[in-house]
C-alpha cells in the first residue's frame, strides 16, 4: 500500500495513554452496521443521544496487537446538510457541536463500491473537516459482479488518505482495516476543491467568526461554514450547541443578499462538489462489462408490479401479522404461567402481610406484565430487521406512499401503524424508521387507535353479552368485530389527517428515498438488532411500567377491608372502587355505572384486565369460559332495577374501548420515545375525550331511538 | 434542443438529461445532493402501483421521489 507521506497528522495523533476514538460514518445501505458489528462484535453499548430519539452506538474494536479502539457508529447520512434528526446527530458529533459526545479523533468512512459517486459526496464533505480519515470501499464483490472495477490505488492517490477495499459481510479487508486504524499517524487528505467564486467571501467571513466567536479550530470552522451555507433551513435537534449570534447574523446577511440577487448558492456548492467527485470517479471507476437487468431489477418487476406488488405486500404483511399473534402467544402464556408459579412460591415462603401482597401481586405481577411484551417486540423487530436488510422495507414504503400521503403521512408510517394492530408498544418503537420528526410524532399519536390484541378479549366479552344466546348468526358477531377494527383504523387516519393540518403543520416531508438493491439478510446483524431493541425496551420503558403497575395494584388493594370480606367487597371499598363511584357522574351519560367505572380504571394496567375485573366485580368465577361472567353481567342491574348491560351499553362500551387511551405501557413508551410528558398526556386526553364524546353520542342517540 | 419537460411527465422506461432546477427548496437541494445535477442522465424506471411516487435510475442506483418534487426537475428526453 503506497501512501503519500507529504502531510501527516500531528493534531490527531492519539496519545498512547488514551484509547483513540473513531467515528464510523457512511450512507444508509452501504454496509455500515455490518462493518460495525464485524469490528466490535458483541462489545457494543446502545443508548440514546440525550434529548433526541436517535440511537447512540459505541463499541470497542481491538487492533492486531490487542489495543482497544473506541468506535462510535454514527447514524447513516447522505449529507451533512441534515434533513432528519439522524443526519443532524451525525453532523453535530463530527462538528463537535454536541456536549454529550466528544469530537472523534479520527473518522472511518465507509462507501458502497457499486454506487461510488453518490457515496463520495458525503466523503467530500467529511474531508473538509481536516481530520484524519480512513476510507473503506465496501461491496467490492458486488461492484465486480456489476462489471465495475474500482481502482483503489488511484483513489488513494487522488484523496491522499488510506483506502481499504473490503467485503464486510465475509470479513475480507478487515485485517488491513485494523492495521490502518492502529497506525499512530495518518496522513491528512490532499483535499482541494474550488468553492464557487460568489460564495468564497462568505465562507471566509463565516470561518473567521466561527473561530473567534464559536471557538472552533480553523479547519472545522471552514467545514462548518461550508455546511451552514448548504444547510438551508436545516434540521436542528436538542443537544446541539447553537451558533453564536454574530455568526448567525453573518449567515443571514449573506443568505438575504443572495436571495435578492437570485443566486442559487446551495445548488452552486453541491455542483462544485460533484465536479470534483466527477474528476475523481473518472480516474477510479472502470466500466469493464456491460450488464443487462440485475437480479434486483428482476425481483422489482414483480414486487413493485401494479398487481403482483399488492399480492406480495399482502402476503408479507399477513405473515408478519400472523407471526406476531401466533408465535408470540406460547411464550406469553409461558411468562404468565411462570409469574403465577413464582407468585405462589413466594406466597408460601413469606409470612402473611402487606409486604407479601406487594411482592406477589404488585412486583411479580408488574414484572410479568412488562416481560410479557418482549415476545411481540422481539418478533416484530426480527421481521423489521429482515425487511430492512433485504431492501423490502423501502419497497413497502414505495407502494404505500400514495395512500399514506392522502392523510399527510408518508409510506414509512405504514408498518408501524400495521404493527400496532398487534400491540401499540412495538408499533411505536418501530416509528424510529420514520426520519421526519413531525411524521413520526403523528404516527406515534395515532398508533394506539389501531385496535390492538388487548382489546380483543373486551370486544369478545361485550359481543357475548350484547348478543343474547347463540341464536344470532356468527356473521353478526364477526361483523361487529370487523366494524370495531375498521372504526379504529378510520379514527387513526382521520386524526393523522387532522394533526397534519393543524397541530403539526409544516412543510410536507421529503419522500426522497433510495431503493437499495435486494440483498440476502445477515441473520447475525438482524438478531443483534432485535436483542438491542428488547434490551432498550426493558431498560427504558420497563422500569416506568413497573412503577405504575405497583401504584395501580396499591389503588385496588388499599385500604384493606376487614378480614373475612370477599374479593368483591374488597375491590368495592378500595381506592379504585371509590374512584369508580367518583367517576360515575362522568360516565352515567354513556350508560355506565360505577362498577363499569372500576373496569375502566383497572384497564389502565392493560385493557384485557377489564375482563378479570368484571369477574371480581360481579363475583363470577374466573375461568376461560365467559358464560358464567356473561350470566352475572346480564343479571346486573341499576339501583332502580333497570338492566345494566343492555345491548346498547355493550355497544357503547366497545366504542369507548376503540378510542380511549387506557394503557399505561403505551403512555410509558410514548413518554420515552418523545422525551416529554407533554405528548403522552395530550394523547391520553384527545383519545379519551374522543371516546367519551362518541360514546355519549351513540348512547344518547341509541336511547332516543328506543334501543 | 427540444424544450425541456418535467421529470414527472417523462414516459416510463424513457431516459432524459437533467436541464434545470427551477426551485431551490430543500427538496431540490437534497435531490442535487443525491446526484441529480444539470447534465445527469436519468431513466424513469416505473411509477408505484398507485401512480405516485416515481422510481428513477441514475448514477447506477435507484431513487424514489414524489411527482410533486419531480415537477420541479426539468429534463430533456434523450433518444
Amino acid at each position: 500500500m503506497a501512501l503519500p507521506s507529504h502531510i501527516s497528522s500531528t493534531l490527531a495523533h492519539p496519545s498512547s495513554t488514551r484509547t483513540p476514538v473513531y467515528a464510523l460514518v457512511g450512507n444508509p445501505n452501504c454496509g455500515k452496521t455490518t462493518l460495525f458489528n464485524a469490528l466490535t462484535g458483541l462489545k457494543q453499548k446502545v443508548g440514546n443521544y440525550p434529548g433526541v430519539t436517535v440511537e447512540k452506538k459505541i463499541g470497542t474494536a481491538y487492533s492486531q496487537h490487542g489495543q482497544p479502539i473506541t468506535v462510535i457508529d454514527l447514524p447513516g447520512a447522505y449529507s451533512l446538510a441534515a434533513r432528519s434528526p439522524d443526519e443532524a446527530v451525525t453532523r453535530d458529533v463530527l462538528l463537535g457541536r454536541r456536549a454529550d459526545t466528544a469530537q472523534p479523533d479520527r473518522i472511518l468512512c465507509i462507501i458502497d463500491a457499486t454506487n461510488l459517486e453518490r457515496n463520495l459526496y458525503l466523503v467530500h464533505q467529511i474531508l473538509d473537516l481536516g481530520r484524519p480519515v480512513i476510507l473503506v470501499v465496501n461491496m467490492m464483490d458486488l461492484a465486480a459482479a456489476a462489471g465495475l472495477t474500482v481502482r483503489i490505488s488511484r483513489l488513494e492517490q487522488a484523496l491522499g488518505i488510506p483506502v481499504i477495499a473490503c467485503e464486510a459481510v465475509n470479513g475480507k479487508g478487515l485485517i488491513e482495516l485494523k492495521v490502518a486504524m492502529s497506525r499512530p499517524d495518518l496522513p491528512l487528505a490532499r483535499h482541494a476543491w474550488d468553492v464557487p467564486a460568489a460564495i468564497a467571501p462568505a465562507v471566509t467571513e463565516l470561518q473567521a467568526s466561527l473561530v473567534s466567536h464559536d471557538c472552533k479550530a480553523p479547519f472545522i470552522a471552514r467545514a462548518e461554514a461550508l455546511l451552514l451555507l448548504t444547510d438551508h433551513d436545516s434540521v436542528r435537534v436538542a443537544g446541539s450547541t447553537p451558533l453564536h449570534a454574530r455568526t448567525a447574523e453573518i449567515l443571514h446577511t449573506w443568505q438575504k443578499r443572495w436571495e435578492d440577487e437570485g443566486t442559487d448558492w446551495a445548488g452552486a456548492l453541491v455542483n462544485s462538489r460533484y465536479d470534483a467527485i466527477g474528476r475523481i470517479a473518472a480516474e477510479v471507476i472502470l466500466q469493464t462489462g456491460e450488464t443487462g437487468p440485475t437480479p434486483s431489477d428482476k425481483i422489482d418487476a414483480v414486487v413493485t408490479h401494479s398487481v403482483w406488488g399488492w399480492a406480495v405486500l399482502g402476503a408479507v404483511m399477513t405473515l408478519l401479522f400472523i407471526s406476531i399473534f401466533t408465535l408470540a402467544e406460547p411464550p406469553m402464556n409461558w411468562i404468565d404461567d411462570q409469574t403465577a408459579i413464582l407468585a405462589t412460591w413466594v406466597k408460601h415462603a413469606m409470612p402473611d402481610g402487606d409486604l407479601r401482597d406487594l411482592v406477589t401481586t404488585g412486583v411479580i405481577g408488574g414484572v410479568g406484565g412488562v416481560i410479557k411484551f418482549l415476545p411481540q417486540i422481539l418478533i416484530l423487530f426480527f421481521f423489521i430487521g429482515l425487511l430492512e436488510s433485504t431492501g423490502y422495507m423501502a419497497r413497502a414504503a414505495f407502494i404505500m406512499d400514495r395512500l399514506m400521503n392522502r392523510v399527510g403521512l408518508n409510506g414509512k408510517s405504514f408498518i408501524p401503524l400495521l404493527s400496532s394492530h398487534a400491540c401499540a408498544i412495538p408499533g411505536i418503537m418501530a416509528t424510529r424508521t420514520i426520519e421526519d420528526p413531525k411524521d413520526r410524532l403523528v404516527t406515534i399519536l395515532v398508533a394506539p387507535l389501531m385496535s390492538c390484541s388487548a382489546r380483543l378479549p373486551v370486544y369478545l366479552l361485550m359481543i357475548a353479552a350484547l348478543v343474547p344466546g347463540d341464536r344470532v348468526p356468527l356473521a353478526t358477531k364477526v361483523g361487529i368485530m370487523i366494524f370495531m377494527y375498521a372504526l379504529g383504523t378510520l379514527g387513526a387516519f382521520g386524526f393523522a389527517w387532522l394533526f397534519k393540518r393543524t397541530l403539526l403543520k409544516g412543510a410536507p416531508p421529503l419522500m426522497i428515498m433510495e431503493l437499495p438493491p435486494y440483498r440476502l439478510p445477515r441473520v447475525k446483524d438482524v438478531a443483534l438488532n432485535m436483542l438491542e431493541r428488547g434490551a432498550l425496551f426493558l431498560r427504558r420503558a420497563g422500569t416506568l411500567i413497573l412503577g405504575i403497575s405497583i401504584i395501580l395494584w396499591f389503588l385496588s388493594a388499599y385500604p384493606k377491608a376487614p378480614d373475612g370480606t370477599t374479593d368483591q367487597q374488597q375491590l368495592a371499598q378500595s381506592f379504585a372502587g371509590r374512584a369508580g363511584h367518583l367517576l360515575e357522574p362522568a360516565i352515567k351519560p354513556l350508560g355506565f355505572d360505577w362498577q363499569i367505572g372500576i373496569g375502566l380504571i383497572s384497564s389502565f394496567a392493560a385493557r384485557e384486565v377489564f375482563v378479570s375485573t368484571m369477574g371480581v366485580v360481579f363475583n363470577a368465577e374466573a375461568t376461560d369460559d365467559t358464560a358464567p361472567l356473561r350470566q352475572a353481567m346480564l343479571a346486573a342491574k341499576w339501583p332502580d332495577g333497570r338492566p345494566l348491560f343492555t345491548p346498547l351499553v355493550c355497544f357503547t362500551l366497545m366504542i369507548f374501548y376503540v378510542f380511549a387511551m387506557q394503557c399505561i405501557s403505551t403512555i410509558a413508551i410514548v413518554k420515552r420515545e418523545t422525551n416529554s410528558w407533554k405528548w403522552p398526556l395530550f394523547q391520553t386526553a384527545y383519545m379519551t375525550g374522543t371516546a367519551w364524546i362518541l360514546s355519549f353520542i351513540v348512547y344518547q342517540a341509541g336511547t332516543a331511538l328506543g334501543f | 434542443m427540444a424544450a425541456p419537460i418535467k421529470l414527472s411527465e417523462l414516459a416510463v422506461g424513457a431516459s432524459a438529461v437533467i436541464r434545470e432546477f427551477p426551485k431551490a427548496d430543500p427538496a431540490s437541494i437534497r435531490l442535487r445532493e443525491m446526484g441529480l445535477l444539470v447534465g445527469t442522465r436519468v431513466t424513469l424506471v416505473r411509477t408505484a402501483p398507485l401512480g405516485d411516487p416515481l422510481e428513477i435510475k441514475l448514477r447506477g442506483y435507484h431513487l424514489s421521489l414524489r411527482k410533486s418534487d419531480a415537477d420541479y426537475v426539468l429534463v430533456e428526453p434523450a433518444e
